[in-house]
């Protein structure tokens, strides 16, 4: 069976309070809050960029994973802030961490599920004999114009997953995909910030794509709710994903391990890859879980991964996605400013 | 004694926005040719301190320079070793009299550092630590040196007073010697109280950013009473090298080179340390001094602090250290403040060190370090 | 040259930076960070060997840099320590996520994977490791 060998995740240590956002552009932080369902956001460091976080999420996955960087034999990041535009963090991160030469690699992007194409795409080349393992990486310091809504939501984070088929500790059981060309949020070539279409990211968007490849994996699978104890869906807000999970008839209890987005933010390519790392962490084996990602521009990539029992032993070797989310340091609107304009 | 100076030149110490480097070089080497009572064309090489006029200036070939300014075509080589530049350049000079090839040497130092913002200024004179492995960090060396100060304060309870102590010391000096870059007295308080440059070195803990340059006439000692009835010899000469990298040390708070090219010095004049009169060392940061002074033997390893307590470095001391002002007062362009320290030790011993005068002093010592301390180089001076 | 970023001479060093690789003289059995090119101790009979280094140490001495060099002014302040690494060797780096409290003499340190220096908005990204606490 082909699935995930190692994970692990990484979360900067500076967070900004949704208040702290507000107060600087007269806005009601309490209506914020509820509406979007979220008290704060991760900010990274002046020296953090998707690339060091790539390499720590990397780094545990690896110490979690227990193998030779060696056999690594693809390396996939996807992000939508990579740190060059030409020049790819995936030989970055294969540098740092001591794969290669011998390995292929690249960059993508797909808004915030870049990263799971990156596990699709090293599932392809496991099953297809030519890697034995592949590393699928998904991370973001998202960027977010000052004033705009997205500016409580846009956080750093990501999280990295070694995928094989020996010593597997969570099997991967299948996977589905629906994509369309629907322009919901973008950002063009040499623009600093992104835009979107404000409503429109939502029933036509995003709802639209994580229903239908939710809906379309468990056709596949026939599996039906009830087979299910957790289940991730990308979180742009606290909101989204609870409706989401509403709609598809999925008990709310089940989104709460993954629901990281109300301390961190959305991590963007690192969201539902990180959602899906907390519920592991907590996840007992035989347990089986439901991710959906979604990307804006537009498409989901839905995976359903089933605990076996090799997880306990493994999980217990690198720092929990709750130690990440504890393991915090408040910063004010002005040292925010600094942070994210300094680089 | 082998060879003595017959001649010193130095200007003054300072902003020099008017004066370029080859104007600061001639105008100590043509004082310096003046006081020796030399022609110009007497003069068989010369040697120069610099360190980094490639990086300051975009000069390089700097010896080539001034001897073509002064006019002459003998051998004239840069000696570059960071902030001992000065000291080597001597120490070469001394080789090559004593070596039999040349009887008269020139041996200057000069730099010009202003021309530069302060960032540029600091970037440079990194190009003494290991740009590799200290530089690509963003270290800078007032960090160097406070990483030595606060590693010297856990293993030998050295304070911030004492360390403040030595630049009150220096620029009481200092403010009695004409050259020098400032002649403001200080206090403690405001030592400690001024803006923190690399805790816990404040701005006053360190020698400021200089141009000016300083020439020596060295001479055979059997030719030297031609020339002059006062001359000064030079009986000890010492250098020594360690690890580029701080984190590279044997120890964090000794400077193992100083302590070798001591021994070196200390044994050819087949003196020992309680025979120096005063000394010259290398304060680049008020740290500096605390560990040379230890280090050259003045005291005990770790009692460097004690001796600034008791005011035994102060000019009516028991072992008077700068008397000139040291870096901190008088200034520190690099390459020449080896050369300077020299000129500071000549006067002294030669009775014309007017306010700043030691009583007796019969034998001075002169302290120059590279770096954080990969080069150190200690000369013996007498009557 | 400072921090103009010379391209080959950073992509020469990214492996012994980003690894924390350095070598063990066999003749003589002392381990090198950074590696170096002939055993000091031994020169010619020492025999040198590539070693991955373990990523944690503890302080020895520290600093604030509160006056940067070029390229760094943005920064400030951050402080720079010599670490000794549990494996023997010291070195010199940066220590991130601190406060006050952490910035003791034989406070332990982890390795992490960080930005150094950003050559303008044209050149090249330097990354390197530097220390966080434990």
């Amino acid at each position: 069976m082909i699935g995930i060998v190692g994970y692990g995740g990484y979360i900067p240590r500076f967070r900004i309070k949704v208040e702290e956002i507000a107060s600087v552009w007269n806005a009601d932080a309490k209506s914020i809050k509820s509406g979007l369902n979220i008290e704060e956001k991760s900010v990274p460091s002046i020296d953090e960029d998707t690339a060091t976080i790539a390499v720590e999420a990397a780094l545990n996955a690896l110490k979690m994973a227990g193998i030779n960087p060696q056999e690594i034999g693809a390396i996939y990041v996807g992000s939508e802030s990579h740190p060059y535009a030409v020049k790819p963090t995936s030989t970055i991160v294969g540098e740092a961490i001591g794969v290669g030469p011998e390995f292929t690699a690249a960059d993508t992007e797909f808004a915030c599920k870049a990263g799971t194409a990156c596990i699709q795409m090293v599932m392809g080349l496991i099953e297809g004999g030519y890697i034995k393992f592949g590393l699928a990486i998904g991370a973001d310091t998202s960027q977010s114009k000052p004033g705009d809504a997205l500016e409580y939501t846009a956080a750093a984070g990501g999280a990295a997953y070694i995928i094989g088929k020996n010593g597997v500790i969570a099997e991967i059981e299948g996977t589905f995909s629906f994509s369309s060309d629907t322009p919901d949020f973008w950002r063009r070539e040499g623009i600093e910030y992104p835009s979107h279409g404000g409503r429109f990211t939502g029933i036509p968007a995003y709802f639209k794509h994580v229903i239908a490849a939710t809906q379309g994996l468990m056709s596949k699978l026939s599996l039906k709710e009830s087979d299910f104890d957790f289940v991730v869906f990308h979180m742009p807000n606290g909101k989204f994903p609870l409706n989401a999970a509403k709609m598809l008839g999925f008990d709310a209890e089940k989104i709460k391990p993954g629901l990281v987005v109300q301390r961190i933010g959305n991590t963007y390519s690192g969201s539902s890859m990180l959602g899906l790392a907390a519920t592991l962490d907590i996840a007992k084996p035989g347990q089986r879980i439901l991710v959906t990602s979604y990307g804006s521009g537009a498409g989901s990539d839905s995976f359903s991964i089933k605990v076996t029992d090799l997880i306990e032993e493994k999980r217990k070797k690198i720092k929990k996605i709750q130690d990440y989310i504890d393991d915090k340091e408040y910063v004010t609107y002005a040292h925010y400013t600094r942070l994210r304009r300094g680089i | 004694m082998k060879v003595a100076v017959i001649g010193i030149g130095v200007t003054k110490f300072g902003e020099h926005w008017n004066k370029n480097l080859r104007e600061l070089a001639i105008e100590a080497g043509t004082k310096a040719i003046t006081d020796a009572k030399i022609r110009g064309s007497e003069i068989d090489s010369i040697y120069l301190g610099n360190m980094s006029a490639g990086r300051f200036i975009g000069q390089e070939h700097v010896a080539a320079m001034v001897s073509g300014e002064l006019g002459l075509s003998i051998p004239a080589t840069r000696v570059e070793g960071a902030c001992s530049s000065g000291g080597l350049a001597l120490r070469q000079g001394i080789l090559s009299i004593l070596s039999g090839e040349d009887d008269i040497v020139l041996v200057g130092g000069a730099e010009k550092m202003t021309d530069l913002m302060t960032d540029g200024v600091t970037t440079a004179l990194m190009g003494a630590a290991d740009q590799e492995w200290e530089a690509y960090y963003g270290l800078t060396f007032p960090s160097l040196y406070a990483m030595i100060a606060r590693r010297h304060m856990f293993e030998f309870g050295t304070t911030r007073e004492q360390m403040a102590k030595v630049a009150v010391k220096n620029h009481h000096n200092g403010s009695l010697n004409p050259i020098a870059q400032f002649n403001k007295e200080i206090t403690v308080e405001e030592v400690l109280n001024s803006t923190m440059v690399a805790d816990p070195l404040t701005i006053l803990d360190c020698s400021p950013i200089t141009d000016g340059a300083a020439a020596l006439i060295l001479c055979n000692a059997e030719l030297a009473k031609k020339y002059t009835d006062n001359p000064v010899y030079i009986i000890g000469s010492g250098q020594a090298s360690d690890t580029l990298a701080l984190h590279d040390r044997r120890s964090l708070t000794t400077l193992d080179a100083t302590v070798k090219a001591a021994q070196v010095a200390y044994k050819q004049a087949g003196i020992t340390v309680d025979d120096v009169d005063l000394a010259e060392v290398h304060d680049c940061f008020t740290i500096a001094e605390i560990v040379a002074t230890e280090d050259l033997g003045f005291c005990k390893k770790g009692e460097g602090g004690k001796l600034l307590d008791e005011g035994a470095t102060e000019l009516n001391g028991r072992i008077p250290v700068n008397t000139s002002g040291g870096l901190k007062a008088v200034g520190h362009p690099v390459g020449a403040t080896g050369i300077k320290q020299a000129i500071e030790i000549i006067l002294q011993l030669r009775g014309q060190a007017e306010k700043r005068q030691v009583k007796d002093a019969k034998i001075g010592l002169t302290h120059n370090v590279g770096g954080s301390g990969a080069t150190a180089v200690v000369h013996i001076f007498s009557r | 040259m400072g921090h103009e970023s010379s391209v080959p001479l950073f992509w020469r060093l990214i492996k012994p930076r980003y690894q924390l690789i350095g070598n063990k003289c066999t003749t003589c059995g002392n381990v090198f960070y950074p590696p170096k090119f002939l055993c000091p101790i031994c020169r010619k009979e020492g025999k040198l060997e590539e070693i991955k280094l373990g990523k944690t140490g503890k302080i020895l001495t520290f600093s604030i840099v509160r006056s940067a060099p070029t390229g760094f002014e943005k920064e400030t302040p951050y402080p720079v320590a010599i670490i000794e690494l549990d494996d023997g060797p010291k070195l010199t780096s940066q220590i991130v996520d601190w406060k006050e409290e952490d910035l003791k003499i034989g406070r332990k340190v982890e390795a992490c994977f960080r930005r150094i220096y950003t050559d303008g908005k044209e050149g090249i990204i330097n990354y390197g490791l530097k220390f966080r606490p434990v």
